[in-house]
């Protein structure tokens, strides 16, 4: 048996000082490495002010946000000089004003008269009610409030809580009281606010609504399958077009979501990233070719290549997007060419390294046939680096995919720039968040497709590395 | 044997002759979808584009040209403006190097937890997979153009969205490093009842560790492009400098940063190359 007994530990310690040394060297050499990222940490901790996050994040405004991604608002809105005229739009936009007589669009069923037949009520979701009246607006019915509220309009024009001197402030919860507002917001999904000249009350819901069809258009009353099925009927919703043409064109335009342009910008993005790998690939095949030692013997030229390559990579794309933005002006050229560019470095970098390790037998075996060079190259080189050439411009397709829509934020157009648009207005988050699943699903596509492409053209879906 | 022969031959000649009708028409049919594709795209690109193609060729080296026309102008005044932008790329730097070291620490639980060989539950392996797909797929510019919105200008949100996708993207080749170990050390460690933990620290680890770091280092010179690129959404950094120069039309400056950015870059692709040759013996 050769099992080591303690004592007998210590003797080979002795016999072999040297070895034992070395070990405890290179531990101590890790556990310096490992202090040192320590410290580095801690410094980066403050340089990059990551103790300001809690400082930074502002849970309201995440809060709002995401409440806006999934869900959607009507504002009901009174003016107290007007008291009759209350106008109900879809997230306050006066293009989507319900009851509005040229639209003819019918008053939601969640707003309706009081059964005294003077106030006019806004029902919750969560069943609470708003009243609105001349003089005053009152709150009733809210779950876990055991009390209903009134707000009035003071002799100054201020507004306030009718008897909220006598409440305590655990009552008063939900509600935010300055000089000039009056805001009641029990859950993210209700909020009331009062103010000297008006009454704003914004109800949500959750769903996107009109994401096929926006509020203006003739089939927004049908569902989209109820739409589709329309489309086989021989009854025209409008004499202008037929069925099919309405449904394609109210989708295309509509004018929450904007299919037809986020549709068109994903394709300039995907136009960008597809045709960007095809002219790297095409570029870096001859060159890679001339790059190669046990192809090019002339040494100058393939340093010369070789650098190339290094300096193609090394201006990163973000670089070659801004000197292509200067000359094609925005849109998929400025895309195609900065990846291209970059590609045609770092493809004909890997390209070369794929050729100068290749096999020398097969190309002896043509070259013993009597082949010429070019048909040598053809016939034992080429064979052996397809799948890795095919296999390394797919991995780049998918990668690529992510660079395009980066290429198009910084102003090349595409799904990028969209997305940053929606973002800058500060209210269309819905908007980003169905651009960020595109995004996302797209690029998870182009993944999927890459790797499918690689196991039927090659017969693995790894990434080939020799 | 004699006779079979020609009627073998004939057969081998009718199989050959149809494999490689076969793979002509594949060919020919890739061939045909490369090309449609090509001009598909070109059509679209033709129609979404701004500027018209030729008159982008003609007009590629103007700006280019005015850059290195500003900074021949400048003489020797030029180097101070270099230099002046060092404090720039630091902070880029910094922001790459910070962010990589999480998520690498990230991606080293992620992995451990979607490892086949580690990890008995399919639940939790799904899920830590899932988890790391969507994170690996998002842009980092969306992630980050989201915080920034959030949160307001600063590094931050560049730190959070490198960190999510670094987590994400080294998560992934971790887990294909783990389960691609020898089990046999593991094994070992079982027979003389080490825990779960102990079978980590000292079966797997030691494997993993070397390529582990190799991916880190390559990640961290992705991660230097990656916030450079968020610096111009407004992350800091050389990045929003640069596009705050280009706004500005300061050619030299702009020049003076393109120069320490790919200065940078391809300084850190060589150390990048010699570490990883260092830490694992081959170059890829």
């Amino acid at each position: 048996m050769s099992s080591v007994l303690a004592n007998e530990r210590d003797n080979i310690r002795k016999l072999y000082p040297e070895t034992f040394k070395q070990a405890k060297k290179s531990r101590t050499k890790g556990q310096i490495i490992f202090f040192l990222i320590l410290i580095y940490l801690i410094v980066g901790f403050f340089t990059l002010d990551v103790v300001d996050i809690p400082k930074k994040w502002k849970p309201q405004n995440a809060a709002m946000f995401v409440l806006d991604t999934y869900a959607h608002k009507d504002h009901v809105t009174m003016k107290w000089e007007s008291p009759d005229d209350i106008k109900i739009a879809f997230e306050g936009n006066y293009r989507s004003v319900y009851g509005r007589d040229n639209l003819d669009k019918s008053i939601p069923d969640w707003f309706y008269k009081n059964s005294d037949n003077i106030g006019k009520v806004i029902e919750f979701n969560n069943l609470g009610k708003a009243i609105l009246y001349k003089d005053r607006v009152e709150i009733v019915n809210f779950p876990k409030y055991e009390r209903d509220f009134t707000i009035k309009l003071n002799a100054n024009g201020k507004p306030y809580v009718v008897g909220s001197e006598n409440l305590a402030k655990s009552e008063l919860k939900g509600f935010r009281i300055t000089e000039n507002r009056v805001e009641f917001r029990p859950t993210l999904h209700e909020r009331i606010q009062v103010y000297p000249k008006k009454v704003e009350i914004h109800r949500y819901s959750l769903g996107w609504k009109y994401f096929w069809f926006d509020f203006s258009s003739p089939l927004e009353p049908y569902s989209f399958f109820e739409a589709l099925a329309l489309t086989f009927s021989n009854e025209r919703v409008i004499p202008e077009m037929s069925n099919l043409k309405l449904f394609l064109t109210e989708i295309k335009d509509n004018e929450a979501f904007m299919h037809g342009r986020v549709w068109w910008a994903m394709l300039e993005t995907i136009v960008m990233a597809v045709l960007g790998t095809m002219f790297a690939t095409v570029m870096a095949l001859p060159l890679s070719f001339l790059a190669a030692y046990n192809v090019t013997p002339i040494k100058a030229l393939r340093f010369t290549l070789r650098r190339l390559f290094d300096t193609l990579r090394g201006i990163d794309f973000l670089i070659w997007s801004l000197i292509f933005l200067r000359a094609f002006g925005p849109g998929p050229f400025t895309g195609i060419f900065a990846i291209g560019f970059t590609d045609t470095g770092t493809l004909g970098k890997l390209y070369s390294e794929a050729i100068e390790n290749t096999e020398k037998k097969q190309q002896e075996g043509v070259q013993s046939t009597g082949a010429s060079k070019f048909l040598q190259h053809r016939f034992g080189i080429i064979p052996q680096i397809l799948p890795i050439f095919v296999s390394q411009s797919l991995y780049y397709l998918e990668s690529n995919t992510r660079g395009a829509v980066i290429i198009g934020a910084m102003g090349a157009g595409g799904i990028g720039l969209q997305f940053l648009g929606a973002l800058a207005t500060g209210n269309d988050f819905e908007n980003v968040a169905y651009m960020a699943i595109l995004v996302l699903a797209v690029v998870i596509f182009m993944d999927r497709l890459s790797a499918w492409l690689r196991r039927i053209l090659i017969g693995s879906d790894q990434l080939i590395v020799r | 044997m004699s006779k079979a022969l020609p009627a073998n031959l004939e057969q081998i000649e009718v199989n050959l002759k149809k494999l490689t009708n076969q793979r002509t028409r594949s060919s020919l049919l890739g061939i045909a979808i490369l090309i449609l594709v090509f001009f598909g795209g070109t059509l679209v690109s033709l129609e979404a584009n701004a500027g018209s193609f030729g008159r982008g060729i003609a007009n590629f080296f103007n700006y280019p040209k005015d850059l290195f026309v500003d900074t021949f102008e400048m003489g020797w005044k030029y180097w101070p403006r270099v230099i002046k932008y060092i404090p720039e790329l630091i902070t880029t730097l910094n922001i790459a190097l910070f962010s990589t070291s999480i998520g690498f620490v990230l991606a080293v639980i992620f992995a451990i937890f979607s490892s086949r060989n580690l990890i008995r539950n399919k639940r939790v392996i799904q899920f830590t997979k899932f988890l790391m797909d969507v994170t690996r797929s998002f842009p980092t510019l969306i992630i980050a153009m989201v915080f920034l919105y959030l949160m307001g200008k600063s590094s931050l949100p560049a730190v959070i969205a490198i960190t999510i996708h670094t987590a994400g993207a080294l998560g992934k080749l971790f887990t294909e490093a783990i389960e691609n170990c020898d089990g046999k050390p593991i094994e070992g460690l079982s027979s003389v009842g080490a825990t779960w933990t102990q079978k980590i620290r000292f079966s797997v680890l030691p494997q993993v560790l070397p390529l582990f770091l190799s991916y880190g280092i390559l990640r961290l010179e992705i991660n230097v492009r990656e916030s450079t690129i968020l610096g111009f959404v407004g992350a800091g950094g050389i990045g929003e400098m640069l596009a705050a120069l280009i706004q500005w039309n300061y050619g030299a400056d702009v020049l003076a940063c393109m120069f320490l950015l790919v200065g940078t870059i391809i300084a850190l692709d060589y150390l990048s190359a010699y570490w990883r040759h260092k830490l694992i013996g081959v170059n890829q």
